[in-house]
C-alpha cells in the first residue's frame, strides 16, 4: 500500500503521554486503579445477582449472611434466607465467575498463541471430548460411580485434546494444522456423543446430558467453587508469567524466536495450561461457549494489544461478564433455568458475527 | 570477530540445505547472501540466529557455540528481520519496536528508562519517530521493513540478520531500505536476490548454490558472468563503472 493512501485512512492514536517514560509511574498508577475498579465491581455484581431470583434477598441480607459466615458477625438472619445465598446463590455466582475468568483466559492465550482471533478452549477439542467422556460414564455406566460425570468429562477432555495435538503433529505442527486438527477433533468427539445418545439413551438420561453440554451452573456447592476457583487462579499465575512471550507472539513463531524466546516450550507448557484449565472448568459447569472467544477481545478494544493488561483485564471481565450472564439466565424463564451456555451464545453470537464482519472489511 | 559460521551443514526433510559454508564478516560489513531460490540462504541465517541446529559444523558467537548459550543472552547480540512477519492484531509502531526489548527485560518487569531510550533511539535511526503511534495495518510495505529494522536496532544487536528485505518494495524503497542497512553501525548479513543491488550496497558476498558456497569477496571480485551463467543459468554481461568502483549486471534475452 502506497505511504499516501495509508496515511489517508483514519488512525487510533494511542495517547502520547502513555508512552513517555516521565508518565510511567503514573502509568502504573492507573492501571493499578483500573484493577481495584474492576475487583470492586466484581464484588458488587456478586452482591447484586444473589438478591436476583424468585425468592426475595435483599443486599443488606447477603451482607448479614456473607460476614456471619465470615466470623465477622453474628446478626440473627432468617434460616431459609441464608440457605438461598450461603448454599445456593453465592457459590453459584463464585463458579461463574471462576468459569468466565479460566475460559476467558484461555481464550486470550489461544488467541495470540496461534494467532488466531477466532481461536477459543473448545477449538483444541477439549469439550466436545467432555461430553464424550460424560456420557460414556452417565448413559454406558462406563468406569461406575467412582468416576462420576465431572470425572469422565475431564478424562475425556484430555483424550480429546491428545488426539488434537498428536493430529497436528502428522499434519505439520504449525499454527494451522492445530486449529484444522481441532475442527476435527470437535467433529470426531461430538459424533461419538450424539452416536452414544441415540443409540443407548433414554430420555430422562437425554435431557440430563444435554443441559450439561450447554452448560449449567445448577447445584453447585462450595466444592465445586474451591476447585475451579483454584484452577482459575492458578491459570491466571501461570499465564502472567509468560506476559513476554504472549507479546512475542503477535508476529508469528520466527520473529519469536528471535528475540529470545523458546518457541516449542512455550507452546506446549501454554496449549497443556490452556486444556488441563478448561478440562477442569467444563467438567464442574459443562461446556460454556463463547465466553473464551468474546471476552479476550473485549479486553483488547479497551485496553490494547499488551498482554500486561490483557491477560488481568480478561480474567477479572469474565468473572464480571459470567455472574450477570448466570443471574440472567436463572431469572430469564424462572422458576425453570435457562442453561447458561445458552445466554453466554446470545450475546457472544452477534459479537463475533461483528468480529467476523470487521475483519472481512480489513482484508 | 563474533559471528562465525564454520563448515555449518543441515540436513533438512532428507535434503542437504546447508553443505559446509564457512561465513566469518567482518565486524561493520555488509555481507550479501546471494543464490537462487533453494539455494539455502535462508536456512544458513536460521543456522546464524541459532534457531536451528547444524548437523556438522559450528555457529560460534563470541568464540562459543551459539547453540550453548541461552536463547535470551543471544537474542541480546543477533536481531533478525525474518521473511513474512504481518500481524492481524492492532499494535502501534512503538509497541513492535518495543518487542526488540523483551531479551532485556526481565519477568515481570515493565519498561525501563533504557527501554524507552532504546526504542526512541531505534525509531529515530530508522525515520519512523513521527510514526510511533500509527497502527501497523495502516503502514505502507517499506515501512513495515522499517518498523521491523526499529524493532531489531531495538535488541541493541551487533548482527543483523536480514532475510530478503526488499521482497515486494518498490524501487524507490528497495534502495532507501538497503541504504539504511548498509549504512547502519552494526554487521548486517542480508540474503538478497537482486544482484545489482547486492553490488550496490553490499561489502562483501556470498554465493550459495545448492547448499554450498561457490564464490565469495567483493562484488566486483565474485559477480563475473562466469558465475552468473553457473549459479543462476542465465547470460548476463557485468561492466564495471570506473567512477564508482562498482560493478553493473545486464541480463541478455535468453537464446531460443
Amino acid at each position: 500500500m502506497p505511504a499516501d493512501l495509508a496515511a489517508r485512512r483514519p488512525v487510533r492514536a494511542a495517547a502520547p503521554s502513555l508512552e513517555h517514560p516521565s508518565g510511567r509511574g503514573r502509568r502504573i498508577a492507573l492501571m493499578a486503579g483500573l484493577l481495584v475498579a474492576g475487583v470492586l465491581v466484581f464484588l458488587a455484581s456478586v452482591g447484586t445477582a444473589i438478591t436476583l431470583g424468585p425468592a426475595d434477598v435483599s443486599l443488606v441480607n447477603v451482607r448479614d449472611v456473607v460476614t456471619n459466615h465470615l466470623g465477622l458477625t453474628q446478626i440473627p438472619v432468617r434460616v431459609s434466607e441464608d440457605a438461598i445465598v450461603w448454599q445456593e446463590r453465592l457459590p453459584r455466582a463464585l463458579v461463574a465467575a471462576s468459569c468466565g475468568a479460566g475460559l476467558g483466559l484461555c481464550g486470550a492465550i489461544l488467541q495470540s498463541l496461534l494467532r488466531n482471533p477466532l481461536a477459543d478452549p473448545f477449538i483444541l477439542g477439549v469439550s466436545s471430548g467432555a461430553s464424550t467422556g460424560a456420557v460414556l460414564v452417565g448413559v454406558l455406566g462406563l468406569g461406575g460411580a467412582a468416576v462420576g460425570l465431572s470425572g469422565g468429562a475431564f478424562v475425556g477432555a484430555l483424550l480429546a485434546f491428545g488426539f488434537v495435538l498428536l493430529l497436528a503433529r502428522y499434519s505439520g505442527a504449525g499454527t494451522g494444522s492445530i486449529v484444522l486438527a481441532g475442527v476435527a477433533g470437535t467433529q470426531l468427539f461430538s459424533a461419538l456423543t450424539s452416536l452414544v445418545i441415540f443409540a443407548f439413551a433414554d430420555s430422562d438420561e437425554t435431557r440430563g446430558v444435554m443441559f450439561w453440554l450447554l452448560g449449567s451452573l445448577e447445584g453447585m456447592r462450595w466444592d465445586d467453587v474451591r476447585l475451579t476457583a483454584a484452577v482459575a487462579a492458578l491459570g491466571t499465575g501461570i499465564a502472567l508469567c509468560f506476559l513476554r512471550a504472549l507479546d512475542a507472539f503477535a508476529f508469528g513463531e520466527d520473529v519469536a524466536a528471535s528475540l529470545g524466546i523458546h518457541v516449542t516450550r512455550t507452546r506446549v507448557i501454554l496449549l497443556v495450561l490452556t486444556a488441563l484449565l478448561t478440562a477442569a472448568l467444563v467438567s464442574v459447569a459443562g461446556a460454556i461457549g463463547f465466553v473464551g472467544l468474546v471476552l479476550p477481545h473485549a479486553a483488547r478494544l479497551m485496553f490494547g494489544q499488551r498482554h500486561s493488561r490483557i491477560i488481568p483485564a480478561t480474567a477479572v471481565l469474565g468473572a464480571i461478564f459470567m455472574v450477570w450472564v448466570d443471574a440472567a439466565s436463572r431469572v430469564a424463564f424462572a422458576p425453570t433455568p435457562l442453561p447458561v451456555g445458552v445466554g453466554t451464545a446470545l450475546v457472544g453470537v452477534p459479537v463475533f458475527v461483528l468480529l467476523l464482519v470487521r475483519r472481512g472489511r480489513r482484508a | 570477530m563474533s559471528l562465525h559460521a564454520d563448515r555449518v551443514s543441515w540436513r533438512r526433510g532428507g535434503a542437504l540445505v546447508v553443505d559446509g559454508v564457512t561465513l566469518a564478516p567482518q565486524p561493520g560489513q555488509t555481507v550479501g547472501l546471494l543464490g537462487p531460490n533453494g539455494s539455502g540462504k535462508s536456512s544458513l541465517l536460521r543456522l546464524l540466529q541459532g534457531v536451528s541446529r547444524p548437523d556438522a559444523g559450528t555457529v560460534l558467537l563470541d568464540d562459543e557455540p551459539i547453540q550453548a548459550q541461552g536463547r535470551r543472552a543471544v537474542a541480546r547480540r543477533v536481531a533478525a528481520v525474518t521473511q513474512h512477519a504481518e500481524t492481524d492484531t492492532d499494535i502501534t509502531v512503538h509497541d513492535v519496536v518495543r518487542l526488540g526489548r523483551t531479551p532485556h527485560r526481565s519477568l515481570f518487569g515493565g519498561g525501563s528508562a533504557a527501554d524507552e531510550t532504546a526504542i526512541r533511539a531505534a525509531l529515530d535511526r530508522v525515520g519512523l519517530t513521527d510514526k510511533a503511534d500509527r497502527l501497523w495495518r495502516t503502514l505502507s510495505g517499506g515501512e513495515r521493513q522499517r518498523a521491523h529494522i526499529a524493532r531489531a536496532l531495538a535488541q541493541e544487536p551487533r548482527e543483523l540478520l536480514l532475510d530478503e528485505p526488499t521482497n515486494h518494495l518498490d524501487i524507490r524503497h528497495q534502495l532507501d531500505l538497503l541504504h539504511l542497512v548498509s549504512t547502519l553501525e552494526v554487521t548486517s548479513i542480508v540474503a538478497i536476490h537482486d544482484l545489482n543491488l547486492a553490488a550496490m550496497f553490499c561489502d562483501a558476498v556470498l554465493v550459495l548454490d545448492r547448499g554450498r558456497a561457490v564464490a565469495a569477496g567483493t562484488p566486483a571480485q565474485v559477480l563475473t558472468p562466469q558465475l552468473i551463467r553457473e549459479v543462476y543459468e542465465v547470460e548476463a554481461e557485468v561492466t564495471h563503472d570506473p567512477a564508482t568502483g562498482r560493478v553493473a549486471v545486464s541480463y541478455l534475452v535468453p537464446a531460443r
